[in-house]
C-alpha cells in the first residue's frame, strides 16, 4: 500500500519533518538493541554489475535506474508534442521520482495526476492513443495493475486485430515498478509477466539497468504496439551507470548475450540478471564451469533464437524468475526450448524460481530465488 | 432551476424517512415497493421509460453540476470542545468519555514509537493515524463488537477500542512469531478474527465490495448486525468503490461506509481527486443516505456512526458516512509530505483543530481532566507502549514453514515438495540463511 516510495529503498532517511512524530526521540535499553539487526534488511541478495559505458549514443553522464526512466520520458516530452504522462502522484515526481521536474518543464497538461483508480489509467492511456497521441501511462506498482487487467487484455491487445486494423492503440506505454525489494511483501513484490505473456497483442519488457531502461523505454514508447514496460524497482538507486544523455533505442524481442560461455545457457531478466552475474562467477570459480548468461529484455514476444542457439552450443539451460514457478515464464521458455534441442539437451531444463506462494514479508530470504539455489541448480545439472 | 432539484432531493429525503419508520423492525427480504419500477400506463402524459420517473419539460436545461453542493458539516462541539446544540450531546459518561481520550492518545503514542522505530530501522515501514484519531474511536464506539469491520489500512484505533492488545500490533508489525497473520504481511496489516476486524490486505477499495456482500450474508441471518467498511477518498475513486456503491444500495444491505476524508492520497489533493461535493455528494445518485461529519468531532462521528448503524439494522439499507479530517502524518514512512504540502498548512492541524485537543477541552471543562492527569496518563501509556515494544522486538520471527501453509486450505503435494526442497537446500547452505533469527 504505502505506496509511496520515495524512500522505499533507503530505510531511515528523511529526519527533516517530522510532523507530530517528532517530540523525544526513542530511547531503548540496552537489552532491546541488541536485536535491531534482526528488523535490518538483509543485504541485497545481488551485486549489481553495471553494463560498460556505452559508446554509440554520444555523450554520457551518471544516471540511477529512476534518473534514466526520467531522462527517457524527457527527452519524449521534448520531442514527441502530442506525448502525455499520467498515474498516480506523477506530478510531484512520482512515489519513486521517475517524473521529478517533468510537469514544471513540460506543463500540467502534458504531466499530471489521475483520480486513483488503474481501471481508468489504463482505459484513458488507450483513448489517448486511439486519438493518435502518444500516452505514456504509470501504475504505481505492478501489483496494482490487475484492476486494469481487463483494458490492457481485452482492449489494448485487441484494439487492432479487432478492427480489422482500423484502429489501434500502439502509442500506449504503461510503466510499472516491479519485482522484490526487501521487505515489500505480498503486494510490492510481484512479477506479474507471464499474466500478460499469455495475451497476443501486447509487448513485455523488462530492463535490467539505467543504460538498458532508458534506450528499452524508448523502444516502446516508439513501438506501434502497446507495452508493458516493468522496472526492477530494486534497481532504482541501487543501479548506477554512464547513461546516454540524448534519445536511443534498443531493439525489442532482442535477447542479449551478457557473458559468452560453453557449458550452460542461463537466461533471465531485470533484477534476477545480476544474480544470474554473480552465480555464473561462482560456477567457474568452484566448479570449472563456463556459464553463458542471456538477459531475455523483452518477454513478449520473445528471442527464441538467440536462446535456442546458445543451448544448442551448451546442451543445458537455467532459466530464474522470482515469480512462481508454476506458470512463469520460464515454463514456456523451456517447453520450447525442449521442442527445438532436444537432442542437445544434455541434462534437464532446470527452473530455479519463486515458490507456488503469494510473495511472503518475514520470509522474503528464504522465498527468493537466490545465488544458493542457482548455484545448486548448476551442480545438479552438470553432475546429471 | 437549481432550487427546484434541492427541494426535491429534501423532499426526497422526507419520503425516505417516512419510509424508513414504516419498515421499522423489518429485516427479512422484500421487494420493497418504493424500489418496484413503475406498471407501464400509456395513458399518462409521464415518461415511461423503465429507468427513470419524473415529468417531461419543455425547456433545454442541464442539470448543474453543484445540484448537491456545500452538504454541511455535521458538529456536536465546537474547536474549544464546547457543546453547541445540547440536544446533540450524546451524554456520555465521564467514564467513556475518559476511556475514548485515553484509547485516542494511546494510539497516538503507539504511532510515535513505531514511526521512530521505522526510522531507527527497527520495522521495515509504518503508516502514522495522527488527526484520525477522532474518526476511529468515534465511530467503533457507535458501534456493536459483533459488527464486521473492513478497513483500508489507517484505522489502528479502531481495532484498538475493540480491545486488540498492544502486544498483538508490536507482533505483526514486527513480523514476529506472535503475528496473528504469521508474519506474511507488511506492518499495519492487522487482523482479527475475535475482534471481527477481517484482515487489511493492501490493494485499495476491493475491501468494498466485499463488504458489501458481507452485509448482505448477514442480513440474511437476521442476526441484528452490521457491517462497516472505512476507505480514504482516494481510494473511493476505484471501481470496486463504485461497484460496492451500487451493489450496496440494490441490494439493500445493511452497512456503513465511513469515508475518512484526509485531504490527501499520498500527494494528490482532493481537488485533482475528484470534482462535486466530496464523496457524500455520490450518496444520492446511488440511492444512498448520507452524512457529512466534522471527523475531528469525536461525538459528531460517533452520533452519526450510532444512528446510521441503528437505521442500517432496522431498514435494511447502507448509509454513507463522510468523515471530514486531516491527514497530519506523512503518507508512510515511504513518503516526505513536504514534498507536495506545507508545513504552514500541517501545523495548522496539528495545533489548531486536533481531535484530541478538542476531546480535551471538553473534559477540561468539566473538571475530567486535570494537568496531572495528562502527565501522568502520558508517563504511564508511553511506558506500556514501550514495554510490549521491547518485547516484541525480542522475540523470533514466525517458522519459515509458515510460508508455505495457507495458500490452500491444505498443503498440496505440489507445495510440499517445495517446502521439502527449500529446507534440504537450507540445511545445506545453512550459513547463508538467517535461520537463527526464526523460531524452529
Ligand atoms: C489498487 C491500488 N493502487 C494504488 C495503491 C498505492 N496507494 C497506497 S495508499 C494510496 C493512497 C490512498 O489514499 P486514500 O484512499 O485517500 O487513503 P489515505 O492514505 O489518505 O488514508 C495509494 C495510491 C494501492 N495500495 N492499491
Ligand atoms: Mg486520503
Amino acid at each position: 500500500m504505502m505506496a509511496a516510495a520515495a524512500r522505499f529503498l533507503i530505510r531511515g532517511a528523511n529526519p527533516k519533518l517530522s510532523i507530530s512524530g517528532g517530540g523525544t526521540l526513542l530511547k531503548l535499553s540496552p537489552s532491546c538493541s541488541s536485536r535491531t539487526k534482526t528488523q535490518r534488511r538483509h543485504a541485497a541478495h545481488f551485486t549489481y554489475h553495471p553494463d560498460p559505458v556505452p559508446t554509440q549514443y554520444g555523450p554520457t553522464t551518471k544516471m540511477n535506474l529512476f534518473q534514466s526512466v526520467t531522462s527517457a520520458l524527457d527527452n519524449t516530452l521534448a520531442s514527441d508534442p502530442t506525448a502525455v504522462i499520467f498515474g498516480e502522484d506523477v506530478a510531484f515526481g512520482g512515489v519513486f521520482r521517475c517524473t521529478v521536474g517533468l510537469r514544471d518543464k513540460y506543463g500540467k497538461d502534458r504531466v499530471f495526476n489521475t483520480p486513483l483508480c488503474e481501471q481508468g489509467i489504463v482505459g484513458f492511456g488507450i483513448g489517448v492513443a486511439v486519438a493518435g497521441a502518444t500516452a505514456i501511462a504509470e501504475i504505481q506498482f505492478a501489483d496494482y495493475i490487475y484492476p486494469a487487467f481487463d483494458q490492457i487484455v481485452n482492449e489494448a491487445a485487441k484494439y487492432r486485430y479487432r478492427s480489422g486494423n482500423l484502429f489501434d492503440c500502439g502509442n500506449l506505454t504503461i510503466r510499472a515498478p516491479w519485482g522484490c525489494v526487501g521487505h515489500g511483501s505480498l503486494y510490492h513484490s510481484q512479477s506479474p509477466e507471464a499474466f500478460f505473456a499469455h495475451c497476443p497483442g501486447i509487448k513485455v519488457v523488462i530492463p535490467r539497468g539505467p543504460v538498458q531502461a532508458k534506450g528499452l523505454l524508448l523502444s516502446c514508447i516508439a513501438d506501434q504496439n502497446p507495452c508493458i514496460f516493468f522496472e526492477p524497482k530494486i534497481l532504482y538507486r541501487a543501479a548506477v551507470e554512464q547513461v546516454p544523455v540524448e534519445s536511443y533505442t534498443i531493439p525489442l524481442s532482442q535477447a542479449e548475450v551478457l557473458q559468452e560461455g560453453s557449458d550452460i545457457t542461463m537466461v533471465a531478466w531485470g533484477t534476477q540478471i545480476h544474480v544470474m552475474r554473480e552465480v555464473a562467477n561462482m560456477a567457474q570459480e568452484k566448479l570449472g564451469v563456463s556459464c553463458e548468461v542471456i538477459d531475455l529484455q523483452t518477454i513478449l514476444p520473445w528471442d527464441v533464437e538467440t536462446i535456442c542457439k546458445s543451448v544448442v552450443k551448451t546442451g543445458r539451460l537455467l532459466i530464474s524468475h522470482e515469480a512462481p514457478i508454476t506458470g512463469g515464464f520460464a515454463a514456456e521458455i523451456s517447453s520450447t526450448v525442449q521442442e527445438e534441442c532436444f537432442l542437445n539437451l544434455e541434462a534437464p531444463i532446470s527452473r530455479v524460481c519463486g515458490y507456488d506462494t503469494p510473495f511472503p514479508h518475514i520470509f522474503e530470504p528464504f522465498y527468493i530465488p537466490d545465488k544458493w539455489k542457482c548455484f545448486e541448480a548448476i551442480k545438479k545439472m552438470i553432475n546429471y | 432551476m437549481n432550487n427546484m432539484y434541492r427541494v426535491c432531493f429534501h423532499a426526497a429525503r422526507q419520503a425516505a424517512g417516512l419510509k424508513a419508520s414504516r419498515l421499522l423492525q423489518h429485516r427479512a427480504f422484500r421487494a420493497s415497493a418504493m424500489h418496484r419500477q413503475q406498471p407501464f400506463d400509456s395513458s399518462l402524459e409521464k415518461p415511461q421509460f423503465p429507468g427513470a420517473s419524473a415529468e417531461f419539460v419543455d425547456q433545454l436545461e442541464f442539470i448543474q453540476p453543484n445540484v448537491i453542493s456545500g452538504i454541511p458539516v455535521y458538529r456536536v462541539m465546537d474547536r474549544q470542545g464546547n457543546i453547541i446544540n445540547p440536544s446533540q450531546d450524546p451524554e456520555l459518561s465521564k467514564e467513556t468519555v475518559l476511556n475514548f481520550y485515553q484509547k485516542m492518545t494511546l494510539l497516538n503514542t503507539m504511532d510515535r514509537i513505531l514511526y521512530e522505530s521505522q526510522r531507527q530501522g527497527r520495522i521495515s515501514f509504518y503508516m502514522t493515524n495522527y488527526g484520525e484519531e477522532g474518526t476511529h474511536i468515534g465511530s467503533a464506539a457507535a458501534l456493536d463488537p459483533s459488527d464486521l469491520v473492513f478497513g483500508q489500512y489507517r484505522e489502528a484505533g479502531v481495532l484498538m477500542y475493540r480491545g486488540f492488545p498492544l502486544d498483538l500490533f508490536m507482533a505483526q508489525c514486527y513480523a514476529n512469531a506472535d503475528d496473528l497473520g504469521k508474519g506474511r504481511q507488511m506492518p499495519v496489516h492487522y487482523g482479527s478474527k475475535d475482534l471481527n476486524f477481517v484482515t487489511i490486505s493492501s490493494p485499495l477499495a476491493t475491501q468494498i465490495p466485499q463488504a458489501v456482500g458481507s452485509a448482505y450474508a448477514i442480513k440474511r441471518e437476521n442476526a441484528n448486525r452490521a457491517v462497516i467498511c472505512y476507505f480514504g477518498e482516494g481510494a473511493a475513486s476505484e471501481g470496486d468503490a463504485h461497484a460496492g456503491f451500487n451493489f450496496s444500495a440494490t441490494l439493500e444491505c445493511p452497512l456503513i461506509f465511513f469515508c475518512r476524508n484526509n485531504g490527501y492520497a499520498i500527494s494528490t489533493p482532493t481537488n485533482e481527486q475528484y470534482r462535486g461535493d466530496g464523496i457524500a455528494a455520490r450518496g444520492p445518485g446511488y440511492g444512498m443516505m448520507s452524512i457529512r461529519v466534522d471527523g475531528n468531532d469525536v461525538f459528531a462521528v460517533y452520533n452519526a456512526t450510532k444512528e446510521a448503524r441503528r437505521r442500517a439494522v432496522a431498514e435494511n439499507q447502507p448509509f454513507l458516512i463522510e468523515a471530514m479530517t486531516y491527514r497530519i502524518g506523512h503518507h508512510s514512512t515511504s513518503d516526505d509530505s513536504s514534498a507536495y504540502r506545507s508545513v504552514d498548512e500541517v501545523n495548522y492541524w496539528d495545533k489548531q483543530d486536533h481531535p484530541i485537543s478538542r476531546l480535551r477541552h471538553y473534559m477540561t471543562a468539566r473538571n475530567w481532566w486535570s494537568e496531572d492527569d495528562e502527565r501522568s496518563w502520558r508517563k504511564q501509556s508511553r511506558k506500556m507502549v514501550m514495554e510490549v515494544f521491547e518485547r516484541a522486538e525480542r522475540r523470533l520471527k514466525p517458522n519459515p514453514e509458515l510460508l508455505f501453509t495457507d495458500v490452500y486450505q491444505e498443503m498440496t503435494p505440489n507445495l510440499n515438495k517445495q517446502r521439502e526442497s527449500l529446507w534440504r537446500h537450507v540445511q545445506q547452505y545453512k550459513e547463508h540463511y538467517p535461520v537463527d533469527l526464526y523460531d524452529k
